[in-house]
């Protein structure tokens, strides 16, 4: 009975995201069709899917199916467990509260030269083929689903399509998504040739050679790597995220990143079998290469889109560690420590599909408001934008990983799993896991950083710009949106154990082992260990700043009549007497990295002109300066650069048989007549 | 764990200050100026007299407190007043030589100590007694002493990495083998004596031709075409 | 949980609280008497305090409501670190709440807020003051882990109570990693907690400040709030010096004698801690702010030796 109610919610679930791309296409003749029929039904189909989630995690359904469609000797398979139900639910949940934020947000698209139909027609088909990827079973499937999510995403991307900055941005990333399709195709081909077929359950069951399971890895680290953003395949990340419009960005780092990591965590731990230590170690360094290159990245970045970005491909990295030492874990026969690293992993996943959704659709909100992208021209917009404001704040505080808030809690569990190292054997494996750990801290208080000036600089201060100066606040729906992801943050924070459960189920269906010491406790201690390893009570920190607030504000009132007595002024800041302080005198963004840049100096390539502009009469005295500043991604040169140069040098070898001369071709064709009749006797 | 707190409070003692020699093969990477860099040099001069001579009262070879002393007096007191003496001589004593990626340099220096612990495992089998588990520090410091050869550009700085290599081949000797045999330590300590006064008469004469005592400049000494 | 233990629990964090003006006070007394100069008598704090509260409150026009509530959040989250950290007893219920690295991470709570503040007036000093404090704390943490770590290690565990006992139970022994660690500790807390050669708590020049640059805007009550703050950390991470790392005399169980006795002897290592400090911020000038990054290089290069020796020295097979 309840798998039927499965496999009707699964079909409801595809076919309203299919139905949101259908009823899109009449948008361009009546713009309330998005409003009223196309983002009602994504959300539908987000809602369904969290339900579906809901049904398999908690319950324990799952689904095996086989449609008619495809290859006529490889049926579509369609499978549902616990970890495509995890994933579904983080799919469903963006998507639903996408819905809600998309009708205020594309709002403003009807007065431009672009087409509403193609943006919710590709929108649908783009939460289509992720839900597929999520569900699919054999390897052609999967690939077609694949494809379908990149390609609506490339046009999504290029929904802005007359700047050519645009276009190229969307090019670069549809080059990607290729190239690392490919490389996935590669892989699959590998387990194909050691299987019967493209199923995913012979795929299980195959067995690789050393040589070719590391193989297997190495391209599918580079497959899903250069779809989730790992260095140095994460060059398309920081353009094409802030080109398209900001509900898509904020899908497209949510969750297709999510999703990246989905077809990796599938391989890795359900495919390939006996894990060994040394890919355990290459994850590990990939992965702190990746977090420690994309923070770093977003601490000099001044538009905030491309930030965020940065921050995307620092989270993956994080994700990419906690992988590691499951890995290293498991190799070295310490399966619940295994475990709990894949766990921490997962409750990343969830936790940056969360914030990072909520600060894409904040930095939505502000880009509309202010008219503006860059992080130098914004400025206190916390009092003309106020609910936005909050929310930013929210998500600043998740993404910062600070208690009692939602990162913390992925990272703490890391930073225990990384503190078992004792129980390891080998002794180099129980040196290097304290590194890495200590570089994820220095990672994670640049990430604090980074969002301290990025908030400061655009909420904070003093407006900088004219259209910041006359911001509103975003309509409704937006503030919804953004107040139920904001929501979700707090209380997946204020709730680890619950949550933790939740992704027990998981870690247990695909690794068979159970995770019980860590909810034993109740609800309200984590202990991943046991109570005298280390525990973490977040609501009762939550407890505790309450009971501090109720304290302030009960001395409040015993003040009231001294407060009425002097009451607050308002008054001019310090200004060391000179007088006539503006905006142009706060810390920019640039200021405020600048202590960053010179401890990090070597890391970025940066261009740095200041054209000081002296007084005519007092040539000592100076009259302007421009400083300006050009952040380039080292990437480009020391590996794009040269990769690039190669091709083109051995496209120009190539290029030789291109003689020019009738009489070769001729020779060509006539050669392999020869060559074909000689294979054939 | 239970295992170290069973050690007597000498071995403790022992595997503390081999700790510390570590650290001073950190510093001896990291300090930028000259004449810290040949006080530092002495610190560890002096910490390997004292381990040298716990080694010995631990053990019972009397020959090692010679051995100490010898440390002592050479790498703790004399060679570091003959460097002092020459670079003021040469006037290069308040020289600074610095460090051109201290972030990289530190990973490097771990990853390296990582690297000696791995390659010393099946060593510290063969050893007996509480120097075991220092082996692989003294493998390490070697190995520090080599790379702050590669990384120093100063002439100077690169005589007491040098120094500090000889030192870590001395206490891999008094931690593997308890102590090389007299002799060979008398000839070592002599040569290696010898080698700092042979090192400031070279350095004047080098600094009378290419007018510098930069390393990396030293390449203008070659006769070869460009 | 029985509630006599929450109670005690509560009472420890209020005297915690309360005591925290004292050490400061104390610091300036011995620096003072290192000067010669005459020294402020030691409730002079407390009258400090006492007069910010009575006086009124002004805003710059430019503060926002972040602004306002950013002293009662920096303290709140003080205060929580503070309950955390066993003073006088052991086995509390609210050490239980939060191990060393939630420890961390309300420390980092609060350096957020304070620097969020700093950026909210929108002049240059402000500015600066965050941007300085933030490069600090981002490079004190993977030192500060790295400490952790070598304590984990050792102790097998985070949560400060177990280390704690797992300290008492080894009895006197000399181990490089502890040493090293606590060396680590010393110059993390001299950075985090703005004291010299990292900060001049005492500084009037602007140019100069890290944590007074960030507070120079409040006034009254929240100006109080801040500065209890401020004194409340520095008051933790003595505590912290001087119960994980010299332990004996910890009350392990809630009677009134054991108590007594840890009580006095954590005054007497309290007072010890304050004069090394004070000796050691006498000694040593301000660095310039480009130098902090070295300061906290070495910090985390002992603390790294600290966690290497641990695992090639003592914990050999």
């Amino acid at each position: 009975m309840r798998d039927s109610l499965v496999l009707y919610l699964t079909a409801a679930t595809l076919s309203s995201a299919i139905g949101s791309s259908v009823s899109a296409l009449l948008a361009d003749r009546y713009p309330w069709i998005l409003r009223l029929a196309a983002f009602p039904l994504l959300g539908l189909s987000g809602l369904l899917s969290l339900a579906i989630a809901a049904l398999v995690l908690l319950e324990g359904v799952s689904l095996a199916i086989e449609l008619p469609v495809g290859l006529p000797w490889l049926y579509w398979h369609l499978r549902l467990d616990a970890l495509a139900g995890f994933f579904l639910g983080i799919i469903g949940i963006i998507t639903a509260i996408v819905s809600i934020y998309g009708p205020s947000y594309t709002r403003k698209y009807q007065q431009s030269p672009y087409s509403l139909s193609a943006l919710g027609f590709f929108t649908g088909l783009f939460v289509a083929g992720m839900q597929l990827v999520v569900l699919a079973d054999d390897a052609f499937a999967f690939m077609m689903a694949w494809e379908v999510m990149s390609v609506a995403s490339y046009f999504l991307v290029a929904y802005e399509h007359h700047q050519a900055a645009n276009r190229r941005a969307a090019f670069l990333y549809l080059l990607m998504a290729q190239i690392g399709a490919v490389l996935i195709l590669l892989c699959f081909g590998i387990f194909g040739s050691f299987s019967t077929d493209f199923t995913f359950d012979a795929f299980r069951v195959a067995q690789l050679d050393p040589l070719w399971a590391s193989l297997a890895f190495a391209l599918a680290l580079a497959g899903f790597g250069m779809k989730a953003g790992l260095v140095p395949l994460h060059v398309w990340l920081p353009e094409a995220h802030p080109v398209a419009p900001s509900h898509i960005s904020a899908l497209m780092s949510g969750v297709m990143l999510k999703v990246a990591v989905y077809g990796f965590i599938r391989l890795l731990f359900d495919f390939l079998g006996p894990l060994r230590w040394e890919w355990g170690l290459v994850l590990l360094a990939v992965g702190s290469l990746t977090a420690i290159y994309g923070v770093l990245y977003a601490l000099v970045e001044t538009d905030l889109k491309r930030v965020l970005a940065y921050s995307s491909v620092e989270n993956i990295g994080i994700i990419f560690i906690c992988l590691g030492f499951s890995v290293t874990y498991l190799a070295n026969g310490a399966p619940i420590l295994g475990v709990l690293g894949l766990i921490a992993a997962l409750y990343h996943v969830l936790n940056h599909a969360l914030f990072k959704s909520l600060l894409f659709l904040n930095a939505g909100a502000v880009i509309e408001r202010s008219h503006e992208h860059d992080l130098e021209a914004m400025g206190g917009l916390l009092r003309r934008m106020p609910w936005t404001g909050l929310f930013f704040l929210l998500g600043c505080l998740s993404i910062s990983a600070l208690p009692p808030f939602n990162g913390f809690v992925s990272e703490w569990l890391t930073f225990q799993t990384a503190l078992q190292a004792t129980a390891l054997e080998s002794g180099v494996l129980r040196a290097v896991i304290p590194i890495v750990a200590a570089i994820l801290a220095l990672t994670g208080a640049l990430a604090a950083a980074c969002f301290v000036r990025v908030y400061g600089t655009s909420f904070l201060g003093q407006p900088r710009s004219r259209h910041v100066r006359r911001a509103r606040e975003v309509r409704t729906g937006m503030l919804v949106a953004q107040a139920c992801l904001a929501g979700l943050c707090v209380l997946t924070g204020l709730l680890p154990t619950m949550v933790v459960a939740l992704i027990g189920t998981v870690t247990e269906s695909l690794l068979h082992q159970p995770i019980a010491a860590a909810t034993r406790h109740g609800w309200l201690w984590l202990t991943p260990i046991g109570p005298e390893t280390a525990s973490y009570s977040a609501p009762l920190i939550m407890l505790g700043v309450l009971m501090a607030l109720v304290a302030w504000f009960c001395v409040w009132v015993w003040l009231r009549k001294s407060r009425k007595s002097n009451p607050i002024t308002r008054r001019d800041p310090w200004d060391c007497g000179f007088g006539g302080l503006t905006p142009r005198m706060q810390y920019t963004a640039t200021a405020f990295a600048m202590p960053f840049e010179q401890v990090f100096r070597h890391t970025w390539r940066l261009k740095t002109q200041v054209t000081r502009e002296m007084d005519a009469d007092l040539p000592t005295k100076p009259k302007d300066l421009e400083y300006q500043l050009e952040v380039e991604d080292r990437v480009w040169l020391w590996f794009y650069a040269p990769v690039g140069k190669w091709v083109l040098n051995a496209s120009r070898h190539v290029a030789r048989i291109q003689t020019g001369h009738l009489r070769h071709y001729l020779a060509y064709s006539f050669l392999t007549l020869i060559v074909l009749l000689w294979l054939i006797s | 764990m239970t295992r170290y707190l069973e050690l007597q409070l000498v071995e403790q003692a022992i595997i503390t200050l081999a700790a510390m020699i570590l650290v001073t093969s950190f510093a001896l990477l990291g300090q930028s100026r000259v004449v810290a860099t040949i006080r530092t040099f002495a610190w560890q001069g002096w910490l390997l007299a004292l381990t040298t001579a716990l080694v010995a009262w631990d053990i019972g070879h009397p020959h090692l407190y010679v051995s100490a002393l010898l440390t002592a007096i050479l790498k703790g007191a004399l060679i570091p007043w003959l460097l002092t003496r020459q670079a003021r001589q040469l006037g290069i004593l308040r020289d600074v030589d610095s460090i051109v990626r201290p972030g990289i340099t530190l990973l490097i220096a771990s990853a390296l100590v990582v690297f000696c612990y791995s390659v010393a495992l099946p060593i510290g089998q063969l050893v007996e007694g509480v120097t075991r588990d220092v082996v692989a520090i003294s493998l390490a410091n070697v190995m520090l002493g080599m790379f702050m050869l590669v990384i120093r550009r100063k002439a100077v700085t690169q005589v007491v990495g040098f120094m500090a290599l000889e030192n870590g081949i001395f206490f891999a000797a008094v931690a593997a083998t308890q102590g090389m045999p007299m002799v060979v330590e008398l000839g070592v300590a002599f040569d290696v004596l010898v080698a700092v006064v042979l090192f400031g008469v070279i350095f004047f004469h080098i600094r009378e031709s290419i007018e510098s005592l930069d390393v990396d400049a030293l390449n203008r000494l070659s006769e070869g075409e460009k | 949980m029985k509630v006599v233990e929450w109670l005690f629990a509560l009472l420890q964090m209020a005297v915690f609280v309360a005591a925290a003006p004292l050490f400061s006070a104390w610091i300036k007394r011995v620096k003072c008497w290192l000067q010669n100069r005459r020294s402020p008598p030691l409730n002079q704090p407390y009258k400090d305090l006492r007069r910010l509260f009575s006086k009124q409150v002004l805003l710059a026009h430019t503060a926002s409501a972040l602004f306002r509530t950013a002293p009662y959040l920096v303290f709140g989250a003080t205060v929580i670190a503070a309950a955390v950290v066993p003073l006088i007893a052991l086995e509390l219920p609210t050490a239980r709440i939060a191990d060393a690295i939630v420890l961390v991470g309300l420390f980092g709570l609060g350096r957020f807020f304070l620097a969020l503040a700093g950026l909210d007036v929108g002049t240059s000093f402000g500015g600066m003051g965050a941007s300085r404090e933030m490069t600090v704390g981002a490079l004190a943490e993977p030192a500060m882990l790295m400490v952790i770590f070598a304590l984990a290690m050792v102790a097998g565990s985070t949560n400060l109570s177990t280390v704690i006992q797992s300290m008492l139970a080894q009895g006197l022994a000399l181990r490089p990693s502890l040493l090293f660690a606590l060396l680590a500790l010393l110059l993390v807390g001299i950075a985090e907690t703005g004291r010299v050669p990292v900060d001049n708590p005492a500084t009037h020049l602007e140019l100069t400040m890290i944590h007074e640059a960030m507070i120079l805007e409040y006034t009254g009550r929240q100006l109080a709030l801040m500065e209890w703050a401020a004194q409340l950390k520095l008051m933790i991470y003595g505590v912290l010096v001087c119960n994980l790392f010299f332990p004996w005399g910890i009350a392990q169980t809630l009677d009134v004698a054991s108590l007594l006795i840890a009580g006095v002897l954590l005054c007497i290592k309290l007072i010890i801690l304050g004069a090394v400090l004070a000796v050691a911020e006498s000694l040593i000038a301000k660095m310039r702010f480009f130098k902090a990054p070295v300061f906290l290089a070495v910090a985390f290069t002992l603390a790294l030796v600290g966690m290497l020796s641990f695992v090639m020295l003592e914990s050999a097979s």
